[in-house]
């Protein structure tokens, strides 16, 4: 076959990455195309286009020059998707709310017409997100940063910075906050109430949320602090600043803190921090062992466990049985489970339950004790992926905005003669897709009587645009079961596997 | 930077959010259907698009 690459680069043309995903995908999907990018020239996207063959020999690119970048089986059809790429960018914006706006061209100017602002949200691309928040820090601004591929020191000099002056800096890669009722960058729509969350991980703080939210209480504040601020280099700077605020809420009673095992020096300062507050805490570390906790504090290894806890012992989906619902299942004889996650934490949890069932596991993000897979064979195992590390996302949206980007491997999933079940999670709310359920329901309506069982959880609320019931509805009228929490859909999957012999 | 109230960060709980969005200009319709006000900024890369010029530029204030 016969390869054409061309490129169209427009010089100081600035689109963000999910409308460029958006374009791209037009583009990819024009006949005769083999595959397409539209991204701006930052060095870690040239890098993606060049691995990908998508950038002509000599193009030479900058971080403030947009890049279209076609790859077809003809000079015609490449010449035309670059033509309808490049008149899809000419067409003038649509009239949405922002466009009307009044719009600055930067922090400083925005700051200075509205000095009532007093955060900023930032989702720029990495290599220019630190200097970003370096801006909003030096005019007294609390920073949100959304956006990864920061590096550590980076990390470390912007919040050394913002303790200094007193501000908060959560993140890089902080997915989720709730300030005041405020969902900021991937969040639910929640019921106010009086359990705060301090959490390092954005799936695992929704997760939380959501279950309170939906068994009736509510959530007063859920400060993002990023998924390294617990580890030795950053010493948990934002972790202990949002404990200290939490301490003089007066809205928050007891505090839900998550993370990922922290380094023990860190976890050392956080508890005696913890110790000392007039709160309630629950600590849950996820993929760590039970740790030793001051007398105000309480350990859940599970992120329903952790909301239960909040929740003064209150059972979530007590009307689940997963035995009854697993004895339903007809006998398959396979026995092995693939678990598909957008959300990262969901995955961890995952392996927590699994492994501590009594099942050998692997995973692309192994939690302490769990084969790292590519490392050694992991025949046998049951396998759970998060779909939202770096390998499957580089170049491409996450998973929670594009649910796409996990159709490969459910389709090979549902091919897989070893599998009884697959575990999947939806993730809803501000910044998802708008309907995950409708998409994946249209990747399994057509598997095979004998494919795997699929299992899903929703983490959302009913107040989200999506609707989490109306989500469920068609996640079951598609013959896929829903658990009312992630812990428990690897519950049932654990239960279908006993059953099924294995 | 503290003030009789306490330092800012422990303020930030008991006051209204107001945020400047720089970035995926989709957060912005959410923040508002919320009730929160926001202002996009029309972003582009600086320093004519090196990031270590950028940062370099940031870190001195410009």
């Amino acid at each position: 076959m016969n390869v054409v690459v061309l490129n169209e680069v427009r010089k100081g043309f600035y689109l963000d990455s999910v409308a460029l995903m958006r374009l791209s995908r037009e583009v990819a999907g024009a006949p005769g195309v083999i595959e397409a990018a539209l991204m701006m020239g930052t060095p870690s996207n040239a890098a993606i286009m060049r691995n990908a063959g998508l950038l002509e020999e000599g193009t030479a690119v900058k971080g403030n020059d947009l890049v279209i970048a076609v790859k077809a089986e003809s000079e015609t059809a490449a010449r035309e998707a670059l033509d309808n790429a490049i008149k899809s960018l000419d067409k003038p914006k649509s009239q949405g709310e922002a466009q009307s706006a009044w719009r600055p061209h930067s922090i400083a100017a925005a700051v200075k017409n509205r000095p009532e602002i007093n955060l900023a949200l930032i989702s720029v691309p990495g290599e220019f997100a630190a200097a970003e928040a370096r801006k909003a820090l030096n005019r007294g601004l609390h920073v949100l940063m959304f956006s990864d591929n920061v590096s550590l020191e980076d990390e470390l000099s912007l919040k050394q910075q913002a303790r200094a002056a007193g501000l908060l800096m959560m993140g890089p890669d902080c997915g989720t906050a709730v300030l005041g009722g405020a969902p900021l960058a991937f969040a639910n729509k929640l019921t106010r109430g009086r359990i705060g969350i301090v959490g390092a991980s954005g799936t695992g703080t929704q997760e939380v949320s959501c279950l309170i939210s939906e068994a009736g209480a509510g959530i007063s504040h859920a400060i993002g602090v990023g998924g390294r601020d617990l580890k030795k280099d950053i010493g948990g700077i934002t972790t202990l600043m949002a404990i200290d605020a939490f301490d003089s809420d007066p809205e928050t009673d007891h505090v839900v803190l998550i993370s990922k095992p922290p380094h023990p020096d860190v976890a050392k300062s956080v508890l005696q921090r913890i110790g000392k507050s007039k709160k309630f805490f629950t600590v849950c570390f996820i993929g760590a062992s039970e740790v030793e906790l001051p007398p105000n504090a309480r350990f859940s290894p599970t992120l329903k466990g952790a909301a239960e806890l909040a929740l003064g012992h209150q059972k979530i989906g007590a009307d689940f049985d997963t035995n009854a619902v697993a004895s339903r299942i007809p006998r398959n004889g396979r026995g092995g489970i693939e678990g598909l996650f957008a959300g990262g934490t969901l995955c961890a949890e995952a392996q927590v339950i699994l492994a501590a069932a009594g099942r050998k596991v692997a995973s692309n993000a192994a939690i302490p004790g769990v084969l790292k897979l590519g490392v050694e064979p992991n025949d046998g195992r049951d396998r759970l992926i998060d779909l939202g590390d770096d390998e499957y996302t580089r170049g491409r949206p996450h998973p929670m905005i594009d649910p796409s980007v996990r159709d490969e491997a459910l389709r090979a999933a549902l091919r897989n003669g070893d599998l009884s079940v697959i575990l999947l999670d939806l993730v809803l709310g501000y910044g998802a897709h708008a309907d995950p359920a409708e998409h994946l329901t249209r990747i399994v309506a057509d598997r095979g009587r004998d494919a795997p069982v699929l299992i899903a959880s929703v983490v959302g609320t009913e107040q989200d645009p999506q609707g989490r019931s109306a989500q469920v509805r068609k996640l079951e009228q598609a013959g896929i079961l829903v658990a009312p929490s992630n812990a428990q859909a690897c519950e049932l999957a654990v239960a279908i596997v006993q059953n099924a012999g294995r | 930077m503290t003030d009789q109230d306490g330092p800012q960060y422990q303020q930030l709980l008991a006051r209204k959010v107001e945020v400047v969005n720089v970035g995926l200009e989709g957060f912005v319709k959410d923040l508002r259907d919320c009730g929160i006000d926001v202002v996009h900024v029309d972003w582009k890369p600086s320093a004519g698009g090196d990031p270590q010029m950028a940062a370099l530029l940031a870190k001195l204030g410009v």
